[in-house]
């Protein structure tokens, strides 16, 4: 259904995936495919199945039909990395900025090209390293969590809402990280409320899940 | 993987360091068990001495049980069970440290404080260091019966009063190794045999225990 015209094998990509709530059928018969460097914008109304499609391709549900399909590093043999943006953010309250971004890594690896402290330069949280993560305000928390993405090596991106909570400079700078993760070979898929809201450059599939019922 | 298993080992100890109240919470409980039952015996010793050991060992248990609702809940309230559930290491590894982290700030002060609990209840001095060996060698293997059961109830609405209905019978073959040893000091009869059993129970535990407790968590994403 959503395919763009790259030629590298796909990084994920589901195969006739059906989910339903009880009698209420979100999708059924989906195929996706996500290869390097493109990104799935998923639209729809409240309840139209969004986050229940970002929770199943990110193995945090399991599908009634169908499955979900991640490509495999060279190297280890180990299925392609998440990085992880949800509704809850997974940030500790008891712990600092700083602190929140370090056990994050060690759980998920790092890039190298990152360090925690430029990471949070980099989303506008300059100094706010030793802060209590309880005293930041919502766009702040989710400026936290953006720098967690910058820090992640992963190549799969799901973003459930990334623009909730950000003032206008945050959207840019969402755009900005995704269309960087899209250009260094990277795949996402992100929901939006409105379509115009997702205004990066790179190449996109726009996927209206109150059209795929 | 080890460096995942470090980080979140220092997270969560680093976490309950910070709230020390949570911290100091269970031993309150068991102090407060061990004094109602003083208060509801009377004033006598023999009577207590003879169910210190077994009041000692309840007062542990229902700390425990109280404690463990904080092992999975605050983390799938807050979202990062999700990233754990989405790292490239593997959920036993995690769920490991978490585990012994939980060990080391909610059962080992209990352990510490069981003189404690001993001398208020007036159990005979030469049945203390018994007392204490049940209790370190079994409670490996409650703090894995208990996250089982927490990862089972962790997405239910109502999973504290669940988990009690489902932790406590699990107990009952511990409950009964650990005073049976008790028992067989108290008569001076050799403590071997049931040792070595709940030895092995923690040793089964603590190699079947994680990828249990792994399981039990990705059953509750359907």
């Amino acid at each position: 259904m959503a395919e763009l015209t790259s030629e590298l094998p796909p990084l994920i990509a589901t195969h006739g995936l059906g989910f339903a709530y009880a009698e209420l059928a979100l999708f059924r018969d989906l195929d996706l495919c996500l290869r390097p460097g493109t990104a799935l914008v998923l639209c729809g109304s409240n309840g139209s199945g969004k986050s229940t499609l970002l929770r199943l391709l990110g193995g945090l549900l399991l599908p009634d039909e169908g499955h979900v399909e991640r490509a495999r590093e060279h190297t280890t043999g180990d299925p392609a990395a998440i990085a992880w943006l949800g509704h809850h953010l997974g940030l500790k309250n008891g712990l600092s900025v700083i602190e929140n971004l370090h056990w994050y890594c060690g759980v998920h690896g790092r890039n190298r090209r990152m360090t925690p402290s430029t990471a949070l330069q980099t989303v506008g949280l300059d100094g706010f390293d030793h802060v209590p993560t309880r005293e930041l305000s919502a766009g702040q928390r989710k400026r936290v969590a953006l720098a967690r993405l910058l820090l992640s090596p992963a190549p799969v991106w799901l973003l459930d809402e990334p623009y909730a909570n950000l003032d206008p400079q945050g959207w840019l700078l969402v755009d900005r990280l995704v269309d960087h993760h899209l250009r260094s070979g990277g795949c996402a898929v992100l929901s939006v409320h409105r379509p115009d809201q997702a205004a990066f450059e790179g190449p996109r599939v726009l996927l209206d899940l109150d059209a795929a019922r | 993987m080890m460096r995942a298993f470090f980080a979140l080992l220092a997270r969560d100890l680093r976490l309950a360091l910070r709230r020390r109240f949570d911290l100091l919470q269970p031993l309150y409980f068991a102090v407060l068990v061990c004094l109602l039952t003083t208060l509801a015996i009377g004033p006598e010793p023999a009577l207590l001495a003879r169910l210190a050991a077994a009041v000692t060992w309840i007062a542990v248990l229902l700390a425990l049980l109280l404690a463990l609702d904080g092992l999975f809940r605050p983390d799938a309230e807050d979202g990062s069970l999700e990233l754990l559930l989405t790292a490239p290491a593997p959920l036993p590894v995690l769920v490991l440290a978490k585990v012994l982290a939980f060990w080391m700030v909610v059962l080992l002060p209990l352990i510490a404080c069981t003189p404690l609990f001993a001398n208020m209840l007036h159990l005979p001095p030469s049945l203390w260091l018994p007392l204490l060996v049940t209790l370190l060698l079994a409670t490996p293997c409650l703090a894995w019966l208990g996250a089982v059961c927490a990862a089972l109830t962790v997405q239910a609405r109502r999973g504290g009063a669940l988990l009690a209905l489902l932790l406590l019978p699990l107990t009952v073959p511990v409950l009964i190794a650990a005073l049976g040893t008790i028992d067989a000091a108290a008569q001076g009869l050799p403590m071997r045999p049931p040792l070595l059993m709940l030895a092995a129970g923690s040793v089964a535990a603590c190699s079947l225990g994680p990828f249990a407790c792994a399981a039990a968590l990705r059953l509750g994403l359907r």
